[in-house]
């Protein structure tokens, strides 16, 4: 999984009916310390995040498509799964 | 599979209902010399790795496999544990 940063939302009123009525996010990956990386990726969310959440993304198919709409199959490979309340590093 | 070192800990109390009561850790994958290569990653806990360990991980849906593999949304799972960077033979 990835650490990002919810940074907005993204509306798309025509998409994949197999997405239902889930959210897709717009999210810039951190480090473990907080800082953006390059990288930045829609995810659905499943967990109710908020713009400026820390959260986690699981980035494979399978489990973000059952994590997000309850089932697998759709066309989705990136979820969030978690709302991060604290990161503690050696 | 990678090995990697487990550098931290995530908290995160909202997360997918799948996730509850597993344990998240930031793990930095290690290169043929044990030196970090690349970013940390957050990787759900199989086995009982703590912070410090030299441990090693599996990615993708295969991650979920140590689960109850229909629910659990991961893509980076510790899968075991090196008993010491001794027991890294080259």
């Amino acid at each position: 999984m990835i650490l990002a940063r919810g940074i907005g939302n993204v509306v798309g009123t025509q998409k994949s009916r197999r997405y239902g009525d889930a959210r897709v996010m717009w999210c810039q990956q951190i480090t473990a310390e907080g800082e953006e990386t390059g990288y930045s990726t829609l995810a659905l969310d499943s967990v109710d995040a908020g713009v400026g959440d820390t959260v986690l993304i699981v980035q494979e198919g399978w489990s973000a498509s059952t994590a997000a709409t309850g089932e697998a199959g759709a066309a989705i490979d990136s979820a969030i799964v978690g709302v991060v309340d604290r990161i503690d590093l050696l | 599979m990678q090995l990697a070192r487990v550098i931290g800990t995530v908290v995160a109390t909202v997360k997918n209902d799948s996730l509850a009561g597993r344990k998240l850790l930031v793990v930095q994958t290690l290169d043929r010399n044990l030196e970090s290569i690349g970013k940390p990653m957050v990787a759900v806990d199989a086995i009982g790795a703590g912070v410090g360990e030299l441990v090693f991980w599996c990615r993708g849906k295969e991650a979920s496999f140590p689960f109850k593999r229909e629910d659990t949304p991961t893509d980076c799972t510790i899968i075991g544990i090196v008993d010491s960077e001794q027991h890294v033979q080259r």
